[in-house]
């Protein structure tokens, strides 16, 4: 769309611009959206989230059409485009309409039904589409920084809220202090690699001598800084809080495209940079991940707020996808791709069932607020024992095939212990997701009202429930989606 | 063929959804015509069934499609002796389970009678599923409509025992997937024909470390699943608190799947490993045998009391398992199915004993052969057969475990047989206080006798349990190619790793009780 009103227009663009038209077209969007906000009275303010959409819709056609290159570099390799990049791009994209459609009627609730709300959220990611694109430092902090800044506005937008607040300031701190190791270990990385190149630096790594004390510091900061964006123990206590204060679709979003941008930004520079130092950080990785299942499990079962019990149950995740790492093989990376993918629709719909249960004066965020469900709202029900079951990884569910590679990963490199340990904490998993489930179908409704299901939101449940079925019972088409990420230079040259 | 008769339960649960939920009369039928329905489907399961279906027919009824390439999963269902029976155990006693419910589930009854049938599928499947990772998820499947059906119309502290259900079955469960994915990382396949074939021609093998530890694996899952003492303490909450047909279902086929698992996964993947730790196996299953026996004597609660008694009663099913003889593996599997029909009896005629006075407590209860004589009296027979009178089904298939058991172990036999005695004294003891004597409590004196539906229902189990005491060849003989063909894949490859022991002097004669008894056993097995 753009290119062709520019070369109407007689304006000539570099080939290059083709290549990161999807995060143009969504910045277009997202400074459309600031302006039509003002054109629009407070009752039609959801023409911004139709808008917001049809950014999407045009930055995923534009993301389409790069679907079948293989890595091209472009802007002095600041950013490549593969197979990667595209992947994660339209897991980004879905997550964004997915909370664009849920965000709606929540807002209009909460009475802060404002145009920057979907602005933030398209620039949000733009900058996630960054992080999967970036090959360079520069372009990787830039995008880093561009979806947290965003995240941290979005997270204090309910401003009359306490918990909005005080989640957005703890966000803000540690997520600062956070991004400046990060940029610490960036800085030292350039010094070794003498280039922001990603390439360059792991050749200079390959060089160095793995016991390297410049070496270590750089790996020990980066990944620090890594961790907290991914919310891995023991740089997870921001996570409850701030998913707890933040408006529940932006908990969403946050916990799921957010953590994929990391993840990818993870996935970079670990594969390419630190993949010649792997000894030294395989069982750190696998230390981290352990811990993550451990707190991220045992935390959730003791918490009655239901965001907070997500919360504790996204860093067990983050503990499972970290083990495909350890794994390092095709299944291991095909699974954490697959992993994320099916993530965004489970969890995505876990929180769109609290959304439901947001109405005028009740907040609907404690497992309480769940209770006979199944009476008040069967369809809801329903919808939640499958969220839950998938969360836990329960067959027939999409769950089961993404903890499924990562069980394989970790079999076929002879990592045993980690696999009966992952196993293992699915049970204590079941037992808080079960205890939801308990409290939708089980208990007595009480007074409470019966839910109501806006179209938008109908739309948004369905296709998550589609996609965890779907996916359960006739994985191949996903399994080969996710699979293309493998076909990435970056991780060709490691798994050659 | 084995599809229909597995999804025909689901679908007829599927069309009750779309009846009005005020119509509870109109859902009880539908879902008792689905069940009697899938019954009748599956005799035809047994009538077209061979006894001696030759070598290269191990399977009938075989179905076999492309399901999904990565993870390569097939759909592959497939019958033999074994599953046969356990098949058509769950589909007899489903109908019973509906009869149960007809007035003690009053509340959700539409979503109580889809998740039964969904239940009901779930079981079947497991049973027909011959790729281990369809097996899996079937028997993950299984787990959630028996939750909701603890968990929703169970009594007092229904959620936490089906929470703990959950819990067991589930810790259990995982390590087999790990188990399951390890093995096909070896292999190459889920589908466990073909991994089965692998193992036994040599092209793949095991080394023993990896095999005690996937055998474990498996076993955990299943052990729980028996339950085998000490991992049964989910058993009598899960049958206390579950509604009759949780019950029923429970101790009828749902105990039964760790057995099926055994026999048809352990022994014949892992020969060497089940005969290392067959004694230590068996000597768990004598201590869950006389420990449950104990246990269930000094129960106040008769529901409790059966479920102890299944403890003792499936122990007798491991040790006939662990005393891998042909003999001891034909009774394990007949007591399997005399245990489901039996128990089954039992519970259901606690249920009816619980529409009427909502307790379970023996001491409530006391006389009742005045009020209702045609109850004591089919309750009588119900409580023999479990209790093994010759004549009656639990005789065939305790005597069967304690001679094959016998010709392993004498001490085993011996021991296990105090179970036997222990049975006769909990069971008929708790008869008596129930039936006989003076009517103690004033409201007794009112109780109505078993209605007609009461009445089919206990008159069928007792039939049945006649029908498996006198003719029990027609039993055994479909299950005897399925014993030797488990003990014969189980012998050639220990010999074959014997053979390949010895010159290195690490042999060690685990076969011997096998060869020995093994001969004898496929002329035995017909009593």
């Amino acid at each position: 769309m753009v290119q062709d009103l520019l070369s109407r227009l007689g304006m000539q663009l570099p080939k290059e611009f083709a290549l990161i038209l999807p995060q143009v077209q969504l910045g277009i969007f997202a400074l459309g959206i600031l302006l039509t906000d003002f054109l629009l009275d407070r009752k039609s303010r959801w023409w911004n989230a139709v808008l917001a959409l049809a950014g999407v819709g045009f930055s995923g056609k534009a993301l389409w059409n790069l679907r079948n290159l293989e890595d091209v570099s472009a802007y002095h390799s600041s950013i490549v485009v593969d197979p990667f990049a595209v992947f994660f791009g339209f897991l980004f994209l879905i997550s964004a309409a997915l909370v664009i459609l849920l965000s709606v009627r929540y807002l209009e609730i909460e009475d802060e039904h404002h145009g920057e709300f979907y602005a933030l959220l398209l620039l949000a990611t733009i900058g996630m589409m960054f992080l999967a694109t970036g090959s360079d430092l520069i372009t990787l902090f830039l995008g880093l920084e561009t979806m947290a800044l965003s995240f941290y506005v979005l997270t204090g937008f309910l401003r009359h809220r306490k918990a909005s607040n005080e989640g957005a300031l703890k966000y803000v701190l540690l997520g600062a202090f956070s991004s400046g190791i990060l940029a610490y270990g960036f800085s030292l990385m350039y010094g070794i690699g003498g280039s922001t190149n990603l390439a360059r630096i792991a050749q200079a790594y390959a060089e160095r001598s793995p016991g390297d004390p410049l070496v270590l510091i750089s790996l020990v900061t980066v990944s620090a800084g890594v961790f907290f964006k991914i919310a891995a123990v023991p740089f997870h206590m921001w996570a409850p809080d701030v998913y707890e204060g933040a408006p529940t679709s932006i908990t969403a979003s946050i916990s799921v495209a957010s953590k994929a941008a990391s993840f990818a930004l993870l996935l970079r520079i670990f594969c390419t940079a630190f993949w010649p130092i792997r000894p030294n950080w395989e069982m750190v990785v696998a230390g981290v991940a352990v811990a993550s299942m451990t707190i991220g499990n045992f935390g959730a079962i003791t918490q009655s707020n239901l965001k907070r019990l997500l919360a504790y149950s996204s860093i067990g995740h983050v503990g499972y996808m970290l083990l495909g790492l350890v794994a390092g093989t095709p299944d291991g990376f095909k699974g954490i791709a697959f992993y994320l993918l099916v993530y965004v629709f489970m969890n995505t719909g876990a929180f769109a069932i609290v959304i439901l249960l947001r109405r005028e004066g009740v907040i609907g965020e404690d497992i309480e607020d769940l209770n006979g469900l199944i009476s008040r709202r069967p369809v809801a029900a329903i919808l939640l024992l499958i969220f839950m079951l998938s969360l836990a990884g329960i067959p027939p569910t999409a769950g089961f095939i993404g903890k499924y590679f990562i069980f394989l990963s970790l079999i076929e490199t002879g990592h045993y212990v980690l696999a009966v340990f992952a196993a293992l904490y699915i049970a204590p998993a079941l037992y808080y997701y079960f205890r939801v489930v308990v409290h939708a179908w089980m208990r007595e409704p009480g007074g409470a009202a019966r839910p109501t299901i806006s179209v938008a939101q109908g739309v948004a449940l369905a296709a998550c429930t589609l996609f965890i079925l779907v996916a359960g019972l006739l994985p191949d088409r996903f399994i080969n989606f996710a699979g293309t990420t493998l076909q990435s230079q970056f991780l060709q040259m490691i798994l050659r | 063929m084995l599809t229909v008769v597995t999804f025909l339960p689901l679908a007829g649960g599927l069309l009750l959804l779309f009846v009005d939920e005020e119509l509870k009369e109109t859902i009880r039928r539908g879902a008792m015509a689905v069940a009697v329905f899938t019954f009748l489907v599956s005799l035809d399961l047994l009538a077209g069934f061979q006894s001696s279906p030759g070598e290269y027919h191990v399977y009938q009824f075989e179905e076999m499609r492309h399901w999904m390439s990565s993870p390569p999963i097939s759909y592959h269902l497939g019958l033999d002796g074994l599953s046969l029976w356990l098949v058509l155990l769950t589909t007899f006693l489903t109908p019973f389970c509906v009869l149960c419910s007809w007035h003690g589930v009053d509340r959700r009854v539409k979503e109580f009678h889809v998740l039964l049938l969904a239940l009901e599928s779930a079981m079947i499947g497991v049973f027909v599923a011959l790729d281990l990772f369809l097996f899996f998820l079937f028997f993950e499947a299984m787990l959630i409509p028996m939750f909701f059906l603890i968990g929703i119309w169970g009594h007092e502290r229904r959620i936490y025992a089906a929470v703990k259900f959950v819990l067991y079955t589930m810790a259990g469960s995982i390590l087999m997937l790990v188990a399951i994915v390890a093995l096909y990382s070896q292999t190459g396949s889920f589908d466990f024909p073909v991994i089965l074939q692998k193992l036994v021609s040599g092209r793949t093998t095991l080394t023993m470390p990896t095999e005690r530890l996937l055998f474990l694996a498996f076993f955990a899952a299943f052990a729980i699943k028996v339950p085998l003492f000490p991992l049964h303490t989910w058993l009598p909450d899960a049958h206390v608190e579950a509604p009759t047909a949780g019950s029923v279902i429970l101790a009828g086929v749902l105990l039964k799947i760790g057995t099926y698992g055994i026999l048809r996964f352990c022994l014949p993947l892992f020969p060497r490993a089940s005969v290392e730790y067959a004694p230590y196996i068996a000597g768990l299953a004598i201590i869950g045998i006389i420990y449950g026996a104990l246990v269930a004597m000094v129960q106040p609660d008769y529901k409790k009391l059966v479920a102890y008694s299944s403890v003792s009663h499936l122990g007798f099913v491991v040790l006939g398992i662990f005393s891998l003889n042909a003999v001891a593996i034909q009774g394990a599997i007949y007591q399997m199915l005399n245990h489901g029909i039996s128990t089954g009896g039992l519970f259901l005629a606690a249920g009816m004993l619980y529409d009427r006075r909502h307790t379970h407590v023996i001491t409530e209860f006391g006389g009742l052969a005045t009020p209702m004589p045609v109850f004591a009296s089919l309750f009588l027979f119900v409580c023999l057969s479990s209790a093994g009178l010759p004549m009656l089904n639990g005789f065939i298939g305790e005597f069967l475990i304690l001679n094959g058991a016998y010709l392993t172990n004498p001490w085993w036999a011996t021991l296990a047989a105090t179970g036997v005695i222990l049975s006769a004294v909990y069971l008929l003891w708790s008869y008596q206080r129930l039936i006989y004597g003076p009517v103690t409590v004033e409201k007794n004196r009112e109780l109505p006798d078993a209605s007609g539906r009461e009445r089919f229902s206990l008159a069928a189990i007792c039939v049945m349990a006649l029908v498996m005491g006198v003719a029990s060849p027609l039993f055994t003989a479909r299950t005897e190619a399925t014993v030797t063909r488990i003990l014969q894949s189980e012998m050639t490859r220990n010999t074959r790793y014997e053979a390949v022991q010895r010159p290195t002097g690490a042999a060690v004669p685990v076969s011997v009780p096998l060869v020995a008894a093994g001969a004898e056993g496929g002329k035995a097995g017909r009593p």
